[in-house]
């Protein structure tokens, strides 16, 4: 018998805890066949946020540490620069990376620490129950701003991308959309492509990935999915927005 | 060879020497000189040297460096190290060794940027959230810094418990002749078993984490890191007597501060008082041996505790006499240092 597909050894055996249509599992998968791809097994450190993905460190098969909120580009920028040679990596979500730890992933970005960021943008704070996020979108509902996100009272949502790329250290930012098979191709492909510059020691390389949150938005899985495809991307393009 | 070197510098060659390859730090006076040193040093030794974009980022980056098993530190002073506290927390939750050195300035607040002690309670108590201490040494000369620099790294990786040297502005100001220790052989280090290098695979992957949900887990692990500190006690716990012996009047202090009152002790002695002086050099673990029997000796008729600060050592000096003598305090803040005279005053005129 041919085997035409096989679960990524790059992760463990341990069940996923994640919610029914949440994302995370098709980034985990996505994040662990590059790994498995690019050769990195036996060679790779992984960091772990404070949120739904709090628990990577169970599902990557390789050596992780288990940063504190918003920090994991501080901890991967510590462990890079004492091993320089070993593939290191974030994950992280929005209120981790956009809110809370906003300076230590500006900062690893213009340092242009040769690290890799997987940047998993849902919209809302999903561990903690659905309040809003620094990239929740206008009018969107969470249990901090019930009446929707009001830019008065609650601010605007943040583009990550967008404000990364404006920086000198990172040699590759992209976003892509975990909403269709062909989105999700292209998503693994940007991963790639962001992994090769961390082994080409090119520069910071940074892949936010639009996900979908039905759990906290309140949605069946296949409207989570059409909010992902149509809200989400009208204020969060896709695309390449650095490349070097 | 003796040389003259500044408190700060002292330390930042002393921690090359004991094996420091990684530093992460953020300007805050009075301690610049100990990353301002480090940045063209470490790289003369093929260590690394990142100035941090804060004190958070800082502690965060040694946590990622000695997870991975480099010899890792980090400085700072009073604000910056309340900064750092939530990352110290889980420093010493996920048992990852490293050196803190905090050169205290006064406070609350922004404070002033002269000499303190104000941060005893922060150092020794665990200072942020949880049950946890560090290793914390209080040295009273250049020299002692650069001694207790120098072995930091193994008392801390032989327990899994970060160290924390407290100095004050003026220790890591003051120039003093120094001693330099010969650089250590990294080469004969053990690997860690536990640390993230991102070669093991499969069942041997090492997790470095703080996050143990499991009540049963959390409760036992507690248990394991309060072991850690009894052991500790029991063989890491340094103080120095000066003429305690036949004293009835023990001055206790440490630090910068324990210099000044041994000056102050020789004075008494001079005119006839019977005056020594206990000097714990290990802030935690306390010395609470030393000071017991010392309290239980049948001349000693009181303690001076002295400090830069409203009185935080005090506590512990009371707890571990149990109180079997009476303990005066005397301190001076905001970043006025007492002189041996001011001691001797104080000494005196209580005494009348």
């Amino acid at each position: 018998m041919t085997v035409v597909y096989k679960k990524s050894g790059m992760l463990t055996d341990a069940p996923f805890h994640y919610c029914p249509g949440c994302t995370h599992g098709i980034a985990h998968k996505l994040v662990a066949e590059v790994l498995e791809e690019i050769g990195a097994e036996g060679n790779v450190v992984g960091v772990a946020p404070v949120g739904c993905a709090v628990f990577a460190y169970n599902y990557f098969n390789c050596d992780m540490q288990e940063a504190s909120h918003g920090r994991a580009p501080a901890v991967a920028t510590g462990i890079k620069r004492v091993r320089p040679d070993t593939v290191v990596f974030a994950y992280q979500g929005d209120g981790d990376l956009a809110s809370i730890g906003m300076a230590e992933i500006v900062h690893a970005a213009a340092r242009g620490e040769k690290i890799t960021v997987i940047f998993i943008n849902n919209a809302i704070y999903g561990m903690t129950g659905g309040q809003m996020a620094p990239t929740t979108l206008e009018g969107q509902k969470a249990t901090t701003c019930i009446y929707g996100r009001n830019p008065e009272i609650n601010g605007n949502p943040i583009r990550m991308c967008e404000l990364i790329s404006t920086l000198t250290g990172p040699t590759y930012v992209a976003r892509a959309a975990l909403c269709d098979p062909a989105n999700v191709r292209k998503a693994k492909k940007m991963i790639k492509t962001a992994f090769e510059h961390q082994l080409n020691k090119k520069g910071f390389s940074f892949v936010e990935l639009l996900s979908a949150c039905p759990t906290n938005w309140g949605m069946t899985t296949e409207q989570a999915v059409d909010y992902v495809k149509n809200d989400m991307q009208s204020i969060y393009p896709l695309g390449v927005f650095k490349e070097e | 060879m003796k040389q003259l070197m500044k408190g700060n510098e002292a330390i930042a060659e002393a921690a090359v020497r004991g094996g420091c390859r990684a530093f992460f730090g953020y300007p805050i006076t009075p301690q610049n000189e100990i990353p301002e040193y480090l940045s063209w040093r470490l790289y003369e030794v093929g260590g690394c040297f990142v100035q941090a974009e804060s004190e958070v980022a800082a502690i965060n980056m040694v946590y990622g460096a000695a997870g991975a098993g480099a010899r890792a530190m980090t400085s700072s002073s009073s604000p910056g190290i309340s900064l750092k506290q939530e990352g110290i927390s889980y420093i010493c939750c996920s048992r990852l060794p490293c050196v803190i050195v905090n050169m205290v300035r006064g406070g609350p607040g922004l404070g002033g940027i002269q000499p303190a002690q104000s941060d005893y309670f922060q150092a020794t108590k665990g200072g942020g959230h949880g049950d946890y201490h560090m290793i914390v040494y209080g040295p009273n000369s250049v020299q002692e810094c650069v001694d207790i620099m120098y072995d930091a790294f193994d008392v801390s990786e032989k327990y899994r418990v970060p160290v924390m040297i407290l100095g004050d502005g003026m220790l890591g100001q003051i120039m003093e002749p120094v001693e330099l220790p010969e650089f250590k052989d990294l080469s004969k280090l053990p690997r860690k078993a536990w640390a993230t290098y991102g070669d093991n695979k499969g069942k041997d992957r090492q997790i470095i984490n703080s996050l143990l949900i499991e009540p049963d887990v959390l409760e036992r692990h507690n248990h394991l890191l309060f072991d850690t500190y009894k052991e500790i006690a029991d063989n890491e716990t340094m103080c120095e007597e000066y003429l305690c012996s036949d004293a009835e009047i023990v001055l206790t202090a440490y630090g910068t501060v324990a210099r000044i009152a041994k000056s102050a002790v020789d004075i008494l002695r001079s005119r006839g008082i019977k005056v020594g002086l206990l000097r714990p050099i290990t802030l935690y673990p306390f010395p609470e041996k030393a000071f017991i029997k010392v309290a239980e000796q049948d001349c000693v008729k009181e303690f001076v505790c002295i400090e830069l600060s409203m009185g935080q050592m005090i506590e512990d000096v009371k707890i571990s006499t149990q109180m079997k003598k009476p303990v005066k305090f005397y301190g001076r803040v905001g970043g006025n240092v007492m002189t041996p005279e001011d001691i001797v005053k104080f000494v005196t005129e209580e005494d009348k």
